[in-house]
């Protein structure tokens, strides 16, 4: 299946792009993204355990994805 | 009840104006300005961006909290993103109610809700004409060519540690 990675600010800095169509196998996890993102060129400056959200809201580590969902790294934010 | 991100100046007679009736007695403001310096370092501006959609999202779901916790209904926050100069308005968060304590209960809900929650970023400009992502320890370098060069530390933080609560779910 194939989900859509969205980076912002530093992160979409540091792999030089800021939407990713991956393509996962059926019963992945935020964490089986992480994982892949870790390995493509500049992935290795994401911390280990960055903020997802899933579709919006903001999601675990854990959280099974659905085909077409949206993945996004979230940064620390610094509104205000 | 009303949240926006935009990409103009904050009006914010316009926004007290809106949430000002007769049955008002108190209006709080809260104003997030750009300031000259961060963390020791001179600045001269401010690029705001964000994840649209789910910033959107955060900031009503934020105002609701308020409400129900505060008894407020007239209520509204604007954000703005962009480019923006000294002293130029970032957010307002505008509350208006009965009495003063709830309004300034709801201000503060608000605001302290909305940098801890929601997806805006910032890349601050300084007088040497470096930039750097707020918060997140990633530099941007002028390079003598003109083009951007990234330079991130490694920040050995991890997400959890940028303050966020448990009603925004950290990653466990």
């Amino acid at each position: 299946m194939t989900v859509t990675v969205l980076l912002f600010a530093s992160y979409a800095d540091a792999l030089g792009k800021s939407a990713i169509e991956l393509d996962v196998p059926s019963g992945s996890t935020v964490n089986d993204v992480l994982g892949a993102l870790s390995t493509m060129p500049g992935g290795d400056r994401l911390p280990p355990r960055p903020l997802v959200a899933v579709n919006e809201v903001y999601a675990s580590s854990t959280t099974v994805l659905d085909g077409d969902d949206e993945v996004a790294i979230i940064p620390p934010v610094a509104g205000g | 009840m009303r949240t926006a991100l935009v990409d103009r100046a904050i009006d914010v007679a316009s926004l007290i104006a809106e949430v000002s009736d007769d049955s008002c007695g108190a209006v709080s403001v809260f104003l997030g300005c750009v300031r000259d310096v961060n963390d020791g370092r001179p600045v001269t501006g401010i690029e705001y961006s964000s994840y649209r959609a789910m910033a959107e999202r955060e900031m009503t779901a934020i105002v609701r909290e308020a409400a129900q916790a505060f008894d407020i209904r007239r209520v509204v926050v604007e954000h703005r993103v962009g480019a923006l100069g000294l002293r130029d308005v970032s957010v307002a968060v505008v509350v208006a109610h009965p009495h003063r304590a709830p309004a300034l209960d709801a201000t503060r809900y608000v605001i302290e809700q909305l940098k801890q929650r929601v997806p805006i970023w910032k890349l601050e400009h300084y007088t040497d004409g470096s930039r750097e992502w707020a918060g997140t320890g990633t530099r941007e370098l002028g390079t003598a060519n003109g083009e951007l060069e990234s330079e991130t530390r490694r920040v050995a933080a991890s997400g959890a540690d940028n303050g966020l609560t448990s009603a925004a779910s950290p990653l466990a």
